[in-house]
């Protein structure tokens, strides 16, 4: 039974993911609608990190929201993400000890 | 003489795809370090849920979602039934449809099996780092690129949620819980540099925080759909903000 619900479950992440590879064979764009599909990355990123990071530590969503900022701040000096993610993961540890 | 001449060609050719997978791996290296962790949480909290080591493993080589795996893996614990997670799962991973539908407008020249391909691949930190580098579709060795970007991506995911279901309650909770950040300073440390650049990207993506927000707090709308509606809403302003080149 959890066999199948995996299958399920990969089943309607799957084809999600696929149809666009279908639709996108087919037309051409127009300007406009160039601009909106580059646009999306950004914003899915924005709605990826907020509200979300404040679950990080659901009783204190404060923490998660100091783990961001520090993020920013280090991917400000424009080195590689990895720093920006360790020392999200530091600060977290820190806070929570 | 003329043979002398195709291999060199060939040669060429070959270092140039090399270099195509090694640039590819480069990028898609903070995607491998910051899934190991996420992953083995991931492998501990499926294998306390009451999934096996093969169970657990065998949804992230099928399913490939980090979110929806957390998710299942919630349920499968409180006793959910078949179609309650299907039903959620869709729900949560719906988001991956707008993302491919950006990420094959990048890749238009790749044929259709490798946009098939690769579409598999998509998590939003594949998505969002083919995405930064989206200029590399338009290079001859492009396909490769994003293959090994997204290989290295999808074997860290399977070897982390292995390690961790092999853990299973050994890792301490207090490490477990720092790494839930892993994901979203990855998400930052990928905005902020855009947005360095060209301000106008910031206003789309706090612009799309906001309506994420509201959505979750006043209209109850579930985390999958939020997200979503933040995504398509957020992203039309930039028919008006962005310049045709900012791709």
């Amino acid at each position: 039974m959890i066999i199948a619900t995996i299958i399920g479950m990969a089943i309607v992440t799957m084809v999600p993911r696929f149809i666009p590879a279908f639709i996108m064979e087919k037309i051409s764009l127009r300007p406009w609608l160039n601009r909106w599909l580059n646009a999306i990355p950004f914003a899915a990123l924005g709605a990826l990190v907020f509200p979300g990071i404040m679950n990080v530590i659901p009783e204190q969503p404060w923490i998660g929201i100091i783990g961001g900022l520090v993020a920013a701040a280090i991917a400000l000096f424009n080195v590689n993400v990895i720093f920006a993610v360790v020392g999200a993961i530091f600060t977290v540890f820190l806070l929570t000890m | 003489m003329e043979e002398a001449v195709s291999t060199d060609i060939e040669q060429e050719h070959e270092q140039t795809r090399a270099a195509a997978i090694k640039q590819g791996a480069i990028a898609g290296f903070p995607i491998f370090l910051g899934y190991l962790p996420i992953a083995i949480a991931y492998g501990v909290l499926a294998k306390q849920s009451g999934l096996t080591t093969y169970e657990t493993t065998m949804m992230s080589l099928l399913v490939f979602a980090g979110a929806a795996q957390f998710m299942a893996a919630n349920m499968f614990a409180q006793g959910a039934m078949f179609l309650q997670i299907v039903v959620a799962t869709f729900v949560l991973n719906f988001r991956h449809f707008v993302m491919s539908m950006s990420f094959m407008n990048k890749i238009h020249n790749f044929p259709l099996r490798w946009k098939f391909g690769l579409s598999l691949g998509l998590t939003d930190e594949t998505f969002a780092v083919s995405s930064l580098n989206g200029k590399e579709a338009n290079k001859s060795y492009g396909k490769y690129f994003f293959l090994s970007l997204f290989l290295l991506a999808y074997v860290s995911w399977i070897i982390g949620s292995f390690i961790g279901a092999m853990l299973g309650d050994t890792l301490p909770t207090s490490l477990s819980d720092s790494m839930g950040i892993a994901l979203y300073a990855m998400f930052i440390g990928l905005l902020v540099p855009s947005v360095k650049k060209e301000w106008r990207i910031g206003v789309i993506a706090v612009i799309s925080m906001a309506i994420n927000y509201l959505l979750i707090t006043f209209l109850n709308l579930d985390d999958g759909w939020a997200i979503v509606l933040a995504t398509v809403f957020g992203s039309l302003l930039g028919i008006s903000l962005l310049k045709e080149e900012e791709a």
